[in-house]
């Protein structure tokens, strides 16, 4: 019965959510291939054990659990080298890692070890015989790129959100290894982890994203954003390219083709004209909403509902309007 | 005396308006024009500030391409670059792999301190040949960078997580990827296009390693369904939120 692997990510000492959408989308693959175990690897500090059974929820056969005092953050080297050795020894079909920050330094690493290629950041997939086809947006959005991997294992990086986490609960047989290469030895460390605030939704993360263009005229006017997200209690800010040229906002809020390419359930754009570069960061958001002055600006192309006029004046009211419908849930 | 590559893709310049291929596989060719993909100017520009700093190196331009990717290296000699070797290859794979492979066959006896690569090209936006590259030839190598600080064989970076920043520490030679936020590409000046001209740029056959992630067909992104706008001014709140709550059902 053939295997397949997912790589399932954690950050202090809990899972992140693109750890169950690989393992999802491993569990989809062995399913299309008419059965198969789907073999997880979570490495982390000691304690991260305990996070192991959730990964059978969404599908694991197997989790192999490597605890390690040296792994409490990111060590590239242990984690590509314990992921390389995991897939060659379960003779893995096919390997699944996130399009995440840390997913995107680790899978092209992992598929250079094993001698084979990578298709990368891909949407959708399916395996064809002894292909595998993955949908990949390229060209800044512009257009789709299908491409064809041949060879085993046929390693994917997966969008964060391209593929819905899934419940199809199976009790995970837990086995603990040893990292394949010390992390005491590394030559490249991660010496220190700052948090962007703590207590803020990461844009990936979150379910409603408030995004600000130009339009707001300048960062003091990005506290109207933070109000709007604060009535949702489940959203996140976010910004153009414009906006973080300019030091208006952290290089890392914008998005965009460069930046980050998110797909809320619900994506506010308050003040963006529509340049591509920005449309290919959140054309896939389920419900998008545009405000703008300008009733031509290409926004309102894409948007399911929009607003024409000065946002200085609606987003307010809409805030008020927001926190009427959270106070009634 | 700082020795450092710098990695480089020409890739079509990404304003334009992209047609589909009769292939389906490609794009039109009609109408495209080149350029140095964005985020490997960075760094050629990351390279050029830091041999700078140290006061003395050099920076060596990398491109893979048909012979038109002599143009893309003639402006990064005219930007600043000391010299610059050319990797023919009439095509230039989508798998990043058989890149990674070319490239590190090339690298591996240059002596480089550092080398340098975009975070990701613009056009296949895949960035895996630079982590590739890295492990081909067993350098340390830390990706998407946005900040970078070298000095006595050692060098610190950061890199932006989501919601969160690492601070990573590394042993020279090392291979390095550049995200946005670190630096601007600088412009040519005329005096920097004139001196290109007599720069060395030597060109040799690209060592491809074996291609298995191939472009089975392109299309164009699925249209959004025709939005409507529900009115002006603020008075159409009310009506925006009953429709997110009954129509769209995101409340």
């Amino acid at each position: 019965m053939p295997t397949f692997f997912a790589f399932a990510e954690s950050r202090d000492g809990s899972l992140r959510k693109v750890a169950f959408e690989t393992v999802t989308a491993a569990r989809q693959a062995a399913d299309a291939a008419g059965g198969g175990e789907v073999h997880a690897l979570v490495l982390g500090a000691p304690g991260i054990a305990a996070r192991a059974e959730e990964l059978g929820r969404y599908g694991a056969d197997v989790v192999t659990v490597v605890e390690h005092a040296g792994l409490e953050r990111y060590s590239p080297e242990a984690f590509a080298a314990t992921a390389a050795a995991r897939i060659k020894s379960a003779g893995a079909r096919a390997g699944f890692f996130p399009a995440s920050a840390q997913g995107r330094d680790l899978a092209p690493r992992v598929a250079a070890r094993l001698g084979v290629s990578l298709a990368s950041d891909v949407t959708s997939f399916e395996l064809q015989g002894d292909a595998l086809l993955a949908r990949h947006p390229a060209f800044t959005g512009k257009i789709v790129v299908t491409l064809r991997l041949t060879g085993t294992p046929a390693l994917v990086s997966l969008r964060p959100g391209a593929i819905a986490a899934a419940e199809q609960p199976r009790s995970a047989r837990v086995e603990k290894a040893e990292p394949a290469a010390d992390p005491g030895a590394a030559r490249v460390r991660v010496t220190e982890m700052s948090q962007g605030g703590a207590a803020k939704l990461d844009l990936g993360e979150a379910p409603v994203i408030v995004s600000g263009g130009r339009g707001l005229r300048g960062p003091e006017n990005f506290k109207l954003l933070e109000d709007l997200a604060a009535a949702f209690g489940n959203a996140a800010v976010g910004a153009t390219r414009a906006v973080t040229d300019d030091g208006w906002r952290p290089a890392t809020d914008q998005i965009g083709q460069t930046g980050r390419v998110v797909s809320p359930n619900l994506y506010l754009a308050l003040g963006i004209s529509g340049a591509i570069q920005h449309l290919a960061g959140m054309r896939t958001a389920k419900t998008i909403v545009a405000v703008n002055k300008d009733k031509d600006a290409p926004i309102f192309k894409i948007a399911d509902y929009g607003i024409v006029g000065d946002l200085f004046e609606i987003v307010p009211r809409l805030t008020e309007e927001i926190k009427k419908v959270r106070a009634s849930q | 005396m700082l020795k450092i590559a710098v990695c480089l893709k020409r890739v079509p310049e990404m304003e334009l308006r992209f047609a589909i291929g009769a292939d389906r596989k490609s794009l039109d060719q009609a109408g495209l024009k080149y350029e140095i993909s964005d985020f490997d100017g960075y760094a050629l520009e990351v390279g050029l500030q830091q041999v700078e700093k140290a006061g003395s190196g050099e920076v060596v331009a990398i491109c893979l391409g048909p012979d038109g990717v002599q143009e893309t290296l003639r402006k990064a000699l005219a930007i600043g670059a000391t010299r610059a070797i050319h990797l023919k290859s009439d095509d230039v794979p989508f798998d990043g792999f058989a890149i990674a492979t070319a490239l590190a066959a090339e690298l591996k006896d240059g002596g480089y301190d550092l080398i340098l690569f975009g975070k990701m090209a613009t056009d296949t936006a895949s960035g895996t040949v630079g982590p590739m590259t890295a492990e081909l030839l067993d350098l340390p190598a830390v990706s998407a960078i946005s900040y970078l600080e070298v000095g006595n064989g050692r060098g610190t970076a950061h890199r932006d997580l989501e919601g969160a920043t690492e601070t990573v520490e590394f042993p020279l030679p090392a291979v390095l990827t550049i995200d946005e936020g670190i630096a601007r590409t600088r412009l040519a000046s005329l005096k920097g296009i004139m001196a290109a001209k007599k720069k060395p740029l030597e060109s040799k056959p690209a060592q491809l390693g074996k291609v298995s992630l191939t472009v089975e067909s392109m299309d164009l992104p699925p249209e959004r369904a025709a939005g409507r706008i529900i009115g002006e001014g603020s008075d159409a709140v009310p009506e925006l939120v009953r429709l997110l709550k009954t129509e769209a059902k995101v409340l």
